[in-house]
């Protein structure tokens, strides 16, 4: 006999229902109970809630709802929130991307002042060549005030970009017929495009065709206006960073969660009433169906002598926004149950470009890795 | 100490005007302006009117530096 199953005899074991029940979040018309989880030792006497690698292996589920190539939504199903919103806090602050980090203005004569451009050059998104970003491309180490502020840029951890424009008037356009600037001037808008990426080094490797070069993700990203006679002329060094660093570094412009909602029919809702329920819902979260003639002759369901009426059932609790409409109702008081289940975690990730959304969670996994094999050394040493 | 204290301009006629009460005026360095009104780019000395050699504009612009500037792209 196995030695789980011999200890398994001293504790007792909660019924399905109940564990069940211990997962709904209560969500009711003005408050929110049973926030926390209770699944730890020594919450329900008699009961083992200490964690076990099998039971969790056998709980947890991941299912993806959708994954297009930039925005990922996929659920995972029986963790805790601690694990759930450290892969979040993952995702934003601690995967690496590759930013502009430098900008070295030669000439700006556009009405946008030096520091402000340089803010809007450092937000942009890049693209580039897989490999080359997570391989080839390595950490930038800042030399201490003093020392030459060059002597740590190298190939593999600095790229060069250049921006010059110059906004001249376009030859046979009449200014009183015409007054639309982008018509009348040559780069009277400086978008993302016009950034050049000039390789150094070993990036003429992995940076030019056939491998995707160093470009901005959203050519259209509006820079700056200018008027004829205006110039700006500036080049500028990338580096690799984290979020925790500035948000520019940021590979997702959204990575968030929320918990499943659960919508529980207690009594039967019928006829017109069944209409104005689903009503009080978004699209697609309850369905109408008629009360067949079982259900009419079964004593107790609460459906006898109603055969061919509508009723109100759940269809789908994921497209439900939990506005609690239903709750602020007189007619469905006591027959309907609003709550989230605590363990299910409805991810959405939307990557800014660098990443797909889907290897951005399995990095933000590895991380995690990484920091718990740390702990995990650290620990060790502490009890040796 | 008092050496560096403000001293105010003597010479008050000369103050505007063109021609200067002071025989040995130094050949100062000259700075470059461009006019608000006409954009005209001309050079000015030290004792100079400050205005536009071509419209008599008086609100003038320092030309930006040709120096290369750094900032932090944050």
């Amino acid at each position: 006999m196995p030695r789980h199953e011999q200890t398994m005899a001293f504790f007792v074991k909660p019924s399905a229902a109940e564990l069940e029940r211990r997962k709904i979040v209560g969500i009711n018309k003005e408050t929110v109970t049973d926030v926390t989880s209770t699944d730890f030792p020594g919450h329900y006497p008699g009961e083992d809630n200490s964690w076990d690698l099998e039971a969790f292996s056998q709980g947890f589920n991941v299912k993806f709802h959708n994954n297009s190539q930039f925005d990922a939504s996929f659920s995972l199903i029986g963790l805790d929130a601690s694990i759930a919103n450290a892969f979040r806090r993952i995702l934003i602050a601690e995967i690496p991307t590759l930013a502009i980090e430098n900008v070295f203005i030669e000439n700006n004569t556009s009405v946008i002042q030096d520091e402000v451009l340089s803010h809007r050059l450092g937000l942009i998104p890049f693209k580039g060549d897989k490999e080359g970003l997570l391989h080839f491309l390595k950490w930038f180490k800042k030399p201490p005030p003093g020392a030459d502020p060059y002597a740590n840029c190298f190939d593999f951890n600095t790229v060069q970009l250049e921006l010059s424009v110059e906004c001249t008037k376009k030859e046979g356009v009449d200014p009183n017929k015409e007054d639309d600037p982008a018509k009348l001037y040559n780069h009277a808008n400086v978008y993302a495009k016009d950034i050049v990426f000039t390789p150094m080094g070993q990036q003429e490797e992995y940076f030019t065709p056939p491998r995707q070069p160093i470009a901005p993700v959203n050519p259209d990203i509006l820079i700056a206006k200018m008027r004829p006679g205006q110039e700006i002329r500036l080049s500028m060094h990338m580096h690799k960073g984290v979020g925790s660093d500035h948000s520019k570094f940021s590979p997702v412009a959204t990575a968030s969660y929320r918990l499943l909602p659960t919508i529980e029919i207690i009594k039967p809702i019928l006829g017109a009433d069944a209409e104005n329920f689903q009503q009080c819902f978004p699209k697609g979260v309850i369905g109408i169906e008629r009360v067949t003639a079982e259900e009419a002759a079964r004593e107790g369901s609460g459906y006898e002598g109603h055969k061919g009426e509508k009723k109100a059932v759940v269809v789908d609790t994921m497209r439900d926004t939990v506005s609690r409409e239903c709750l602020r109702h007189k007619e469905f008081e006591g027959k309907v149950r609003l709550g989230r289940r605590r363990d299910h975690f409805i991810f959405s990730i939307e990557s800014t470009g660098q990443w797909d959304s889907d290897e951005l969670f399995l990095e933000a996994v590895k991380t995690l890795k990484v920091k718990c094999n740390k702990l995990e050394k650290q620990v060790v040493n502490m009890v040796r | 100490m008092s050496s560096e204290a403000y001293q105010p301009p003597t010479g008050g006629a000369s103050y505007g005007s063109g021609a200067t009460g002071n025989a040995t005026a130094v050949e100062g360095p000259s700075m470059r302006y461009i006019c608000s009104d006409c954009a005209n780019k001309f050079s000015i000395k030290k004792n100079d009117p400050i205005r536009c050699t071509e419209c008599g504009g008086r609100v003038l612009y320092k030309e930006r530096t040709k120096r290369m500037v750094q900032f932090e792209a944050r």
